[in-house]
């Protein structure tokens, strides 16, 4: 095949250039990725056609699993210290210092008031929010602990746009359930909220 | 720049020039992978959501800010447990009460049946906005629009077009799956005025008359 006549040649491609371009892009996408948070509790989040995106500052987010259980979480530990402090100072909850460390750091709260300092001793804290007895936060009428959460929280951090408040639900879970939330925040007067879903599967 | 001379030339004139070219295509393999993944991580693991605002149930409200909806303009879906869904409208005491499904052809078919003035004006806006520049201007421009349609803001020859009432009733037993669903169904038929009611005995009646005359 023409190899006798024509000098072998060199067929090395220079792929400098494209391991060049391909870091860049790497490093690009690794420091725009907003990784998904370590949620101790899961939830499938129906699908819905809306397309607004999630602000992903000072977000409270309320999650309901399919038990109907009501869980609790902030964005980030600097607001969670900032929800301790105001617990304090309205004297709902008061923490040691030593608590209020481990306080910081968890990614969700899923218990009633009284049983937060012992819930924080837990080794297993994240699996007794999912399995646990006394998991989830009081939210019906009777006693409506997730008001004081979000009060608290609303406090602490401003009105408005300072804090947004979403709900992250499972498809599978009452609306029983969402109508306590719903009528928890509406006694507080917050009004406007989102809904989390997560992208249209169905019927568009 | 991958080119390596190992200086072959100088000194030892004895030793072959080497050809230190490390091949690349490896690590570009690698890093190919890895874009894929990120890329796909970034864009698909953002959670959507829906801002929804719920009327104040503050008693102080005077009577001219409670909204009244005319009747002729009310429509009243139901949401019971089973994916059941039921809708009528009007009047509750006047009205019968109709079964109907999820999707395409149920009650969205209705919604938009209902809906079919302030569609043909969304689907003008559209048409009217899909050969302008798009930037931040004409997008507020246009969601302001398409909001006053949606709403029944819009005057057409000094009358405002009449746009539905969506009252949404859910049962306890329904899933959120069913809300979130209608809720959806709202955004696509460009509807701007919902509510979520309350569930009251007299719905769960006429779902149970239903149920019991079927």
């Amino acid at each position: 095949m023409g190899r006798f006549k024509v000098k072998k040649q060199d067929m090395f491609i220079d792929m400098t250039p494209m391991s060049d371009v391909m870091v860049l892009l790497l490093t690009f996408f690794m420091l725009t990725a907003t990784f998904v948070k370590d949620e101790p509790v899961k939830v499938n989040a129906p699908g819905s056609v809306s397309e607004i995106k999630i602000p992903e500052q000072n977000l409270l987010t309320i999650t309901v699993n399919p038990d109907g259980k009501v869980f609790l979480g902030m964005d980030s530990p600097q607001n969670m210290e900032k929800l301790a402090d105001k617990m304090k100072e309205t004297g709902s909850l008061t923490l040691t210092a030593a608590e209020l460390e481990q306080f910081k750091d968890v990614p969700m709260l899923g218990t009633s008031i009284d049983q937060v300092q012992q819930w924080l001793k837990l080794e297993n804290r994240n699996e007794y929010l999912n399995k646990g007895e006394k998991a989830g936060i009081p939210c019906d009428s009777a006693n409506d602990e997730l008001k004081v959460w979000v009060g608290n929280a609303r406090a602490a951090l401003g009105e408005g746009e300072k804090m947004r408040i979403a709900i992250k639900a499972d498809k599978a879970t009452s609306y029983k359930v969402i109508k306590d939330v719903m009528n928890s925040l509406r006694s507080i007067d917050e009004n406007r909220y989102n809904l989390i879903t997560s992208l249209a599967g169905e019927d568009k | 720049m991958a080119q390596l001379e190992t200086g072959g030339d100088q000194g030892n004139s004895k030793q072959k020039k080497m050809n230190a070219r490390v091949d690349f295509t490896p690590m570009v393999d690698m890093i190919m992978l890895l874009v894929t993944f990120f890329m796909l991580c970034t864009t698909l693991l953002k959670p959507q959501t829906m801002e929804i605002a719920m009327p104040s149930d503050k008693e102080d409200l005077q009577d001219d800010q409670r909204s009244q909806v005319k009747e002729s303009e009310a429509i009243t879906v139901i949401i019971d447990e089973n994916n059941a869904i039921y809708y009528f409208e009007g009047k509750p005491d006047e009205a019968t009460l109709t079964p109907t499904a999820y999707g395409n052809d149920g009650i969205r078919k209705v919604l938009l049946a209902k809906n079919a003035e302030a569609m043909k004006h969304v689907e003008a806006l559209k048409k009217e906005y899909s050969t302008k520049e798009v930037n931040e201007k004409t997008k507020a421009e246009y969601n302001e629009k398409l909001s006053d349609i949606r709403n029944g803001r819009k005057e057409v020859n000094g009358k405002k077009i009449s746009t539905p009432t969506v009252i949404i009733k859910a049962s306890d037993n329904a899933s959120y799956k069913n809300l979130i669903d209608v809720l959806d169904e709202m955004q696509i038929c460009n509807i701007g005025k919902y509510v979520i009611d309350n569930f009251t005995d007299f719905d769960q009646g006429m779902i149970d008359a239903l149920k019991g005359g079927a």
